[in-house]
């Protein structure tokens, strides 16, 4: 007789597996893909990850993901403004890409269901570990999104934006952008929609040799939905990558980052802003590995906690064995508005390296009664000048952006989150 | 325009009592200083009155213009005409200094019903206010106070109260850190603004400050009282034998 080991499954794990068997004969993909989405949702049979799951302490996901939404075909998202003026648009609207897209010199884009059906995407789909359920999760329903490719040497004038909008049901999107040795680009990630949905977006991103790029995260799903993501980045000998998180909205967030430096001379910089409200859970979650000598990092996470909201910040270094002069700092900073909110950090470093800085450090406060004196002092009423000294905790990180377009663009988003939640 | 009246107060936090029983009083168009020596309450007299929460009073009463300023917060003090320039200015990062001297400025506005100023105009008045305190307009793009020295971060208080146009002025060790230059035009800037309707308190340890700002009444400030006043020639003699001996014939 065979006993059953595994505790019931719950009705979103049994959600989701038969959302798979429904959805099987519709999902894109040659053998290759197929086969990697069975051993997806293999996983996904094994239950969700718990509490006990290390990586997922903080946030348990079995418990946290209560509801999946059925998938539907009907849900009508519309294209929304890109952030900067001008951006180049490839929008993703309700899982699906444009058969349309505007021409950006030096660049080439395929709608992702392209590189499914022939698949050349296959070799990414594989999850991280066995941990991995937000790459499972992708893999098992991923339909479309796109493939930017961008030559070597080109330089974008105009940032390129990536849209993943919802109206509601599943969407399961990738977006997959190599960039060439030299090439120079700004790219944003646009997360939004208007429905209770479950989505899962896993972009992943290569750097060439020298290449530089600034890629903008911008989350503000509604208070409904379920946002699950995953950026996973290799940067090559002497390429930059500026990452930007800013996460403001969605009732179930996590953001996690994965990055490898894999030539020497690379640099990574992570700066995040969670702006955290309500009755909502987000958790950003990072990997990075230092995985050759002379590669630097900083990251930079301010937070701002208000009402009931939970918000849980994971950081872990590797550096790798032969990773010497390695030189990595990450800080965390809280400002608790609530006494009802809470925030978990967890700060990693594992070094197998002996020459190498590395620090990190964490600080939750509260707003600063001496500055808020100073400001009404001056006239400024209470409500206000907490008001300025919130947003000044997090427009310290976005001013270091050092783009005057980008920060504009990213302080009127800040502005619209404080209208709704100030 | 300013009554203090057997003023008691102690710190929140430990209650201590700072201020026993301080009677003062200051008309429009007066300025009045404050001297004393360190640990007489002068400092703690000026946060009273902007309306500092770790101050409590616990008897007497402060009248600005008749009424009662004690249930006030500082922001209503601010806007009433009430301005304190701090001995010690907060340095707060990622608050644009324009911006928030345009947030300010408005606000006092509001509270007088009067529209918010168009951009062009407050550009202007700032430029002229920076231009008449020497002050560089580069200093004003970085955050509030933020890297600034000991001696720019009094200019900045100074600018600020050319800005709001206050009332009544306090004036909290304004000449703490500056040097002769600085003194001299940071004291120019506050004799601009003497004027009829307008009070000015002067706390300083010193007789140099008041060289340059010349007051119409010297108030000596011991363990949280008035222990004598006088005209500016009180001043002089304190610079000449100290503390000790008005002191001595309070005791």
């Amino acid at each position: 007789m065979n006993m059953h080991t595994q505790p019931q499954r719950t009705p979103a794990e049994t959600a989701l597996i038969d959302a798979f068997g429904d959805r099987l004969s519709l999902l894109p993909g040659d053998g290759a893909v197929m086969l990697k989405r069975d051993d997806a949702i293999e996983a996904i049979k094994h239950g969700l990850p718990t509490r006990r799951v290390e990586s997922w302490h903080y946030t348990d996901l079995r418990r946290l993901l209560s509801v999946v939404p059925d998938f539907d075909p009907t849900a009508l998202a519309k294209a929304v403004a890109p952030i900067v003026e001008g951006s180049a648009v490839l929008p993703v609207l309700n899982g699906k890409s444009e058969a349309k897209v505007p021409a950006i010199d030096g660049v080439a884009v395929q709608s992702l269901s392209e590189k499914l059906i022939d698949g050349s995407i296959a070799p990414g789909l594989d999850p991280y570990g066995s941990d991995d359920a937000i790459g499972a999760l992708n893999t098992a329903f991923v339909a479309d999104g796109y493939f930017v490719d961008i030559a070597d040497g080109a330089e974008l004038e105009k940032p390129i934006e990536l849209q993943n909008l919802q109206a509601g049901g599943q969407t399961h999107v990738r977006l997959a952008v190599r960039v060439g040795a030299g090439a120079k680009a700004v790219i944003v990630e646009r997360q939004a929609g208007d429905g209770a949905a479950l989505v899962s977006s896993v972009s992943q991103l290569v750097l060439g040799e020298g290449a530089e790029v600034t890629w903008l995260i911008v989350q503000e799903q509604p208070e409904m939905a379920t946002h699950l993501a995953q950026f996973k980045a290799h940067i090559g000998k002497n390429a930059k990558l500026t990452l930007f998180v800013m996460n403001a909205g969605g009732k179930l967030v996590r953001q996690e980052v994965m990055v490898k430096t894999t030539g020497e001379g690379a640099d990574f910089k992570l700066r995040g802003i969670n702006l955290l409200a309500g009755d909502t859970h987000s958790d950003v979650t990072m990997v990075l590995d230092h995985a050759v000598p002379h590669t630097t990092s900083t990251e930079i996470i301010r937070n701002v906690v208000t009402g009931k909201a939970r918000g849980v910040f994971q950081g872990r270094i590797n550096v790798h064995q032969y990773a010497q002069k390695t030189n990595a700092k990450m800080a965390c900073n809280t400002l608790l508005l609530s006494d009802d909110g809470e925030f978990s950090t967890k700060p990693e470093l594992e070094i197998f390296a002996d020459d190498v800085v590395c620090g990190h450090g964490a600080t939750v406060t509260e707003i600063d009664h001496d500055h808020l004196f100073y400001l009404m002092a001056r006239g400024v009423d209470e409500k206000s000048a907490r008001g300025l000294l919130v947003k000044a905790f997090v427009a310290e990180v976005i001013e270091e952006l050092d783009d005057e377009t980008i920060v504009e663009a990213l302080e009127a988003r800040l502005d619209e989150w404080f209208v709704t939640h100030g | 325009m300013l009554e203090i009246k057997n003023l008691h107060a102690r710190i929140v936090d430990d209650g201590t009592e700072i201020i026993r029983g301080l009677n003062l009083t200051v008309k429009a168009g007066e300025v009045a200083a404050i001297m004393g020596p360190n640990g007489s309450g002068k400092s703690t007299l000026s946060y009273i009155l902007a309306g500092r929460e770790d101050y409590e009073v616990t008897e007497g009463d402060i009248l600005y213009n008749g009424q009662s300023i004690l249930e006030m917060d500082p922001a209503e003090r601010a806007t009433s005409g009430i301005f304190l320039a701090f001995q010690y200015p907060m340095e707060i990062p990622g608050v644009a200094t324009m911006e928030f001297l345009k947030v300010a400025m408005n606000e006092q506005r509001k509270a007088r019903g009067e529209e918010p100023l168009k951009i062009p105009e407050f550009l202007k008045r700032v430029k002229e206010a920076a231009a008449s305190l020497s002050m560089d307009m580069a200093m004003l793009k970085r955050p509030l106070n933020v890297g600034f020295s000991g001696g720019e971060k009094k200019r900045a208080e100074i600018l600020q109260m050319k800005l709001l146009e206050p009332k009544l002025c306090v004036l909290d060790e304004t000449d703490s850190g500056l040097d002769i230059d600085a003194l001299k035009i940071v004291s120019d800037g506050v004799n601009a603004l003497r004027a009829p309707d307008r009070a000015f308190l002067v706390i300083t340890h010193y007789q140099r400050l008041l060289e340059h700002i010349v007051p119409d009444s010297v108030h000596v400030l011991y363990k949280g009282q008035v222990i004598k006043s006088g005209d500016k020639s009180l001043a002089l003699d304190l610079e000449a034998n100290g503390y000790a001996g008005v002191i001595g014939e309070a005791a």
